[in-house]
């Protein structure tokens, strides 16, 4: 294990060397003061609309998670077949925002484009999550059913009563997960809170700015009591309810967009030039066509994303482990301890799109930001969670007294192999968040569909999201590798 | 598991098994070799024999043979935790009534079902448990509820497979006595030589997966005993 990671710092390291770090701004720091002071004087009074963004936010991530959980339980009972294993797979890499870009011409800027952004990539989460949950339960009770039992039925009293505590759990951790991606896709237009939160940002109203962070946070601790899970029908019923009557679908948009808007460049030339929209097929042009965006922006992109996402996993690996003692009660007293506990929580709630959205405003676009965001973001997870794993050690007691020698003989040793397991189980989320950043201005994958999009091109947008998930996918399938050959296991901190 | 020919279920009437010259392999060795009796409607058989002697697959052999008629004690009960013992109870009968019954007895247990389930928490001696969860239960509670299941399963036969093993030889005697008492043919394996003799009409003696005696209970000796269990 250590081996892997050195190796993993390495290449984090030789990443470095090719990163570009500028911070490019004239004065950031003045401006870091200018927010901080902001966040001692949050703005609650004057924000329009921010009632109704943030019932959007919570409806576009109740109907999302909803539809997610739904199709990706029926899928799940698939996921032995490789074509649905490689779909969930697929849909599961591409990012809730490129989902939105997607989805955006469809059915414009509406709430179904927020809903399906979310619900989509949860189908594959959930789908594999809920297949993997059932494989590891204990299958016995299954093998006291009688011969002929009613399927539906053996399921229902022989294996849901034993994975429903884990599945809940992850609903619930998914849950908070899709009000964030909900707040963040306001950024891109859509009506929720990172709407608002943008027009603040950009006009420089960082008290008002600051208000909306506190709703959310507030919107995220208060979830245990507007969302409990024996009531959870009636959110999500009003939810749809509320929804529904803005969704508006033109099925002239959804056919224009699949037969016409994504279709590769060659094939629409003849009938756009011509303008009879007619469609060819030159399939060696379109080769060349595919070729030539991988040349020009693909493999700038994909370069760019791995550099960065080598980066931050080293990096949020450091954090980790340098900041888990402070939350971990074999290290810290009471009272820091729990005030390691709510920074890691703040700052775990806290979208890594605004946190790199903040620090660009700070910086300029460079990698620096969105370093630190993401970094930030996943090293208090982990942070999180190795330190809860760290409690459940029991120290002898003659233990070793010194903190440095406890932490090095009893505590990381133990610790270490799920700190890594889940450290690689992020590797593909970080490379995720790296390609998204794109959007801020950073030359990863992201900016290069934004641009294409921006322009209107539709068809190399699609190449680019595909080439990202592909990439996605590649990174899931060398973690799982490398996972299963050194033996590490999540299972621990699944299940807490 | 592969198994050779010529071990089809009798139709004859009063005979529940006939086995003959029957082999069953795993992947890597052989579980029972050249097994050959008949079982008949009402004996109460015990299977005895060294850990390792084929026990648990010749009863997967019986079951597999008549999959409808057999309620099967798992050693491991096989229950499911985190339900009721009820619920634990009621899955004995789950292929006998429609999806949508069992779930509405999921959510809200029947009437219906509690008045049939009663009796049999009666006999256990566990009345007041109906509605325990099975994770809360002891170990010898969890035991009577998987022989619970099997005779609210009903059926010709009950199949155990070291049903007292993990509870004290008290409570483990009421519970065999509940098992040959429940009137139907009884196929056990039993680690105790002591209660299979107590209990049982029959005992066949198994050994490296061979049929080493088949004889009724008061006919086993103690040399059979010994050679049976004697370290080669």
């Amino acid at each position: 294990m250590l081996k892997i990671s050195l190796i993993f710092i390495g290449a984090a390291v030789a990443a470095l060397l090719f990163a570009d770090i500028e911070i490019i701004t004239l004065h950031p720091w003045a401006e870091l003061g200018r927010m901080a002071r902001a966040m001692v004087t949050p703005d609650f009074l004057s924000l329009p609309g921010i009632w109704r963004a943030l019932v959007n936010t919570v409806a576009f991530a109740l109907c999302g998670t909803f539809i997610g959980v739904a199709c990706g339980a029926v899928l799940s009972f698939f996921f032995e077949s490789t074509p649905v294993r490689l779909c969930c797979a697929f849909i599961r890499a591409i990012h809730e925002i490129f989902w939105a870009f997607i989805f955006l011409p469809i059915v414009g800027l509406d709430p179904a484009c927020g809903v399906m952004a979310i619900a989509v990539p949860y189908t594959g989460i959930f789908a594999k999550v809920f297949a993997e949950i059932r494989q590891e339960s204990d299958q016995r009770p299954l093998q006291g059913l009688p011969n002929r039992s009613p399927l539906l039925s053996g399921f229902c009293y022989g294996a849901l009563p034993v994975i429903y505590k884990d599945v809940k759990h992850y609903i619930a951790y998914r849950f908070e997960c899709a009000l964030r991606s909900s707040a963040v896709l306001g950024f891109i237009g859509l009506p929720t809170l990172g709407f608002h939160l943008e027009t603040a940002f950009r006009e420089g109203y960082y008290s008002q700015a600051a208000a909306i962070l506190y709703a959310f946070y507030l919107l995220i601790a208060s979830i245990k009591y507007w969302a409990r899970p024996r009531f959870i029908a009636i959110p999500v019923i009003l939810a749809f309810l509320f929804l529904s009557k803005e969704i508006y679908f033109s099925i002239d948009n959804i056919l224009r967009f699949f037969t016409y808007d994504i279709v590769p460049w060659p094939m629409r030339r003849e009938g756009m030039l011509d303008g009879t929209r007619a469609i060819a097929f030159p399939l060696k042009e379109v080769g060349r066509w595919v070729v030539t965006i991988f040349r020009s922006e693909g493999l700038e992109g994909v370069w760019n994303t791995i550099i960065l996402t080598q980066i931050v996993l080293a990096i949020t690996g450091m954090l980790a482990l340098a900041g888990f003692p402070f939350a971990s009660r074999h290290f810290a007293g009471k009272l820091p301890r729990r005030m390691a506990h709510w920074i890691l929580i703040v700052v775990r709630t806290t979208p890594e799109y605004i946190l790199a959205y903040v620090c660009v405003q700070l910086w300029g676009p460079s990698m620096l930001p969105a370093i630190v965001a993401i970094a930030l973001h996943n090293g208090a997870i982990l942070s999180f969670l190795s330190s809860r794993n760290a409690d459940l050690v029991r120290l002898r007691v003659d233990g070793a007294q010194k903190r440095t020698n406890r932490y090095f003989y009893e505590i990381l040793p133990r610790i270490y192999g799920q700190f890594l397991a889940f450290l690689f189980y992020r590797w593909e989320v970080m490379m995720r968040e790296s390609a998204i950043l794109g959007i801020l201005g950073i030359y990863t994958l992201g900016f290069f569909i934004d641009t294409a999009i921006a322009d209107n091109q539709l068809d190399k947008a699609m190449v680019l999201i595909i080439i990202t998930a592909l990439l996605n996918m590649g990174i899931d399938t060398l973690s799982q590798v490398i996972r299963r050959r050194w033996k590490v296991s999540t299972r621990l901190l699944f299940s807490s | 598991m592969k198994a050779s020919a010529q071990d089809m279920p009798v139709k004859d009437e009063g005979m529940l098994f006939e086995l003959r010259h029957v082999n069953v392999a795993y992947a890597r060795h052989t579980a029972l070799r050249d097994i050959s009796f008949t079982i008949g409607e009402g004996e109460t058989v015990a299977l005895i024999g060294p850990s390792g002697a084929g026990k648990t697959t010749l009863l997967k052999k019986l079951y597999a043979m008549q999959a409808d008629e057999c309620a099967f004690v798992h050693q491991h009960y096989a229950l499911v935790p985190q339900l009721s013992v009820f619920h634990n109870i009621y899955m004995g009968q789950l292929d006998c009534r429609p999806n949508w019954y069992n779930l509405l007895n999921l959510i809200h247990p029947r009437q219906r079902v509690m008045k049939e389930i009663y009796p049999i928490l009666d006999t256990l001696g566990m009345r007041e448990k109906i509605f325990a969860k099975v994770a809360s239960l002891s170990g010898g509670q969890q035991q009577r509820v998987a022989v619970g299941r099997a005779m609210y399963r009903g059926g010709r036969v009950l199949l155990a497979d070291e049903p007292v093993s993990s509870i004290d030889s008290r409570q483990g005697e009421a519970v065999l006595k509940l098992i040959v008492t429940a009137g139907k043919t009884v196929v056990a394996a039993l680690h105790s030589v002591d209660f299979a003799r107590r209990f049982f009409g029959r005992i066949i003696g198994l050994r490296d997966g061979r049929l080493r005696f088949d004889r009724p209970a008061e006919r086993i000796s103690q040399t059979d005993i010994d050679s049976l269990y004697a370290k080669c």
